[in-house]
């Protein structure tokens, strides 16, 4: 019996032993307080960074698409204006009559000067190079002025519109063939 | 016995009448036979004969290799100057028998023999002093089947006038063979883009002495000389749409027409200082008359459609003009004065551009078909048009010389570029005149050139 009993205060002596000693093992190093507070704020400004980052992103990808749909407009305004200028209206040979297309095309145009109101035009009547120089000056005025009168009549304000005929001195395309000369006989749009 | 003696009578009379009847044609094929073995005429129109003139070598009176050298180059600008005319035709020198510059150039030295003999219907002399700096020059146009002087002058000034005083002499020629100076004393302006842009030159009937007009780069067109070659009326875009200046060449000044819309196609009264144009400035293309400083005189035309192109009778009592009154374009005759108005060309859909000969007759005009672009002749009161140019490119701006002998026009015979050409008023010996960079186009050749611009 008092083996027993004296063997259980070793053992408890043992344990205590143990204990202190892993206690005593487990006995921190002396951390400096500083880095912990740095590592925080290293955190703490990185996700600040990173916020900051991500709204910088934001703003630069709302002005991009700002930019694209801007270009966007100003690209479609661009075509208009060309399509404007680029689209001749044609005659048939030694008539200044406007063909059903002609008509067509005029209403185009009548609509974008309509929605450009400050713009003044200049119409200019051109002729194919057969024929004379003097003939075809003429011919190009009457074109330009038929041209010119559609539109007024469709609506457009006259004060707008200048004419001028340069006959056959200003050919779009100077080869000798039926096509070329389809295309030379034309009123023309330029903006001033 | 009786009826005897008579038909004896007869039969002897009939033998005399035959004697003299072959002794006759005996003499003229002698004649006309002797000439025909020589044969130096290129005839190149079988209705136009040209008369040939024999131009022999200038006899020199020093001998100094200046005076050879410049009797060469004289004689050789009045070759050229006569084969210009449509009636006459310098003969080879081969062919010649005698040399007046050694036996001889006055006209009772010359052996007549040698050159009738040799089908020279004319006979051209010459003598040439050179001494410093200064010519003269003793020319002399024979008649050698009359024996009789023709022309016989003397033409004097410094060595830069001698194709000036050859050309005189030509004139004397010309005047003297068809009462009309012909043209050596005359000018042609025209348009060429040499420069890159279309600008006004003007040049010597035979394409030489070549100027420059107008400097405005921009597009200058529609050149017109008044009769004394004082005044130059275009029209221009150099102030940005087409007015016509009026240059005044001896004041260098300019007078503007620039009535709203267009001024076009300007036209000189012959031997007034007066003008026609095509202004638009009432909406519609119409003809008026101006004076030279631009100011109105009086509307010509009253009618709705193009009226563009006038050309003025010699009289200038009329305008042939291009009209589109009747739905195509086509040439219109109108009196000033009264302003009946009849229409001229009826064959063909588009017939623009008339010019009325100097002698009043025929009016040249450009008619379009489908088969290309001619010039055609028409005689003002027969109305039969006769086609001159044909299977040779695109043929527009006809212009009388002003001898009514020839016309000049523009051409794209040559490579589709169009040039300068002249013919005669028959339509023979169709020629370039002048050759360039760029292109050359609407010649208008003056009445009279005054030498001094």
């Amino acid at each position: 019996m008092k083996n027993r009993q004296w063997m259980n205060v070793v053992m408890v002596i043992l344990v205590a032993g143990l204990f202190l000693m892993v206690s005593c093992a487990k006995k921190p190093v002396v951390v400096d307080p500083g880095p912990i507070q740095n590592q925080s704020t290293i955190e703490a400004d990185e996700a600040k960074l990173k916020a900051e980052q991500m709204e910088a992103d934001r703003i630069k990808a709302q002005r991009l698409k700002e930019q694209l749909e801007k270009e966007k407009a100003l690209a479609m305004v661009q075509a208009a204006k060309d399509h404007f200028v680029n689209q001749d209206v044609l005659f048939e040979y030694d008539s200044s009559e406007l063909t059903s297309e002609a008509k067509l095309l005029l209403k185009e145009k009548a609509v974008w000067l309509q929605a450009n109101p400050g713009v003044s035009v200049t119409v200019e009547g051109h002729c194919d190079e057969r024929g004379t120089t003097d003939y075809n000056l003429a011919l190009g005025e009457r074109r330009a002025q038929t041209a010119k009168s559609y539109l007024v009549n469709l609506g457009v304000s006259g004060s707008r519109l200048s004419t001028i005929s340069f006959g056959e001195e200003k050919p779009v395309d100077a080869s000798a063939t039926e096509a070329a000369y389809r295309k030379n006989r034309r009123a023309h749009f330029s903006i001033n | 016995m009786k009826i005897f003696f008579y038909r004896h009578k007869k039969k002897q009379q009939l033998r005399m009448l035959w004697c003299v009847f072959s002794f006759i044609c005996t003499l003229y094929f002698l004649n006309s036979g002797f000439a025909r073995d020589y044969d130096f005429i290129v005839v190149s129109d079988p209705f136009l004969k040209k008369t040939p003139i024999a131009v022999t070598e200038f006899k020199t009176s020093n001998g100094s290799s200046v005076e050879i050298e410049d009797g060469k180059t004289a004689r050789q600008i009045l070759v050229d100057a006569l084969n210009f005319t449509g009636y006459l035709k310098s003969m080879n020198p081969e062919a010649f028998l005698s040399n007046p510059a050694q036996t001889g150039i006055k006209l009772g030295q010359i052996n007549f023999r040698d050159w009738t003999g040799i089908g020279a219907d004319l006979l051209v002399t010459g003598g040439i002093t050179v001494e410093n700096n200064h010519v003269v020059l003793e020319l002399r146009l024979i008649d050698t089947f009359s024996q009789k002087l023709v022309v016989g002058n003397r033409y004097s000034g410094s060595r830069a006038k001698l194709r000036e005083m050859i050309h005189r002499f030509c004139g004397d020629i010309s005047y003297a063979l068809t009462r009309n100076r012909g043209v050596f004393d005359s000018r042609i302006a025209f348009v060429s883009t040499v420069n890159g842009n279309k600008e006004i030159f003007t040049c010597d009937f035979d394409g030489q002495s070549i100027e420059q007009v107008t400097a405005h780069k921009s597009i200058s067109l529609s050149p017109s000389l008044s009769s004394d070659g004082q005044f130059l009326a275009y029209v221009t875009y150099s102030r940005g749409r087409p007015e016509i200046f009026i240059r005044n060449f001896a004041s260098k000044k300019n007078v503007i027409v620039n009535h709203k819309g267009m001024n076009i196609s300007p036209a000189w009264m012959p031997g007034q200082k007066t003008l026609a144009a095509s202004l638009s400035f009432t909406g519609d293309q119409e003809i008026y008359l101006l004076t030279l400083e631009g100011e109105m005189i009086k509307r010509i035309t009253n009618s709705w459609g193009i009226d563009v192109s006038p050309s003025f009778s010699p009289d200038g009592r009329k305008i042939a003009f291009t009209s589109k009154r009747t739905g195509t374009p086509q040439i219109h005759i109108m009196d000033i004065a009264t302003q009946d108005v009849h229409r001229l060309t009826f064959k063909g859909r588009n017939n623009t551009s008339p010019a009325w000969s100097p002698d009043g007759r025929k009016i040249a005009y450009v008619g379009i078909e489908d088969n290309g672009i001619n010039i055609y002749i028409m005689d003002v009161d027969s109305g039969m048009p006769v086609q001159l140019t044909m299977d040779a490119g695109d043929n527009e701006d006809p212009a009388w010389s002003p001898d009514g002998s020839m016309l000049a026009f523009t051409s794209t015979r040559e490579g589709r570029i169009s040039r300068l050409y002249v013919m005669n008023a028959s339509g023979t010996d169709q020629r370039r005149l002048l050759k360039m960079d760029g292109k050359q186009a609407q010649p208008n050749w003056s009445l009279l050139w005054n030498k001094d611009n």
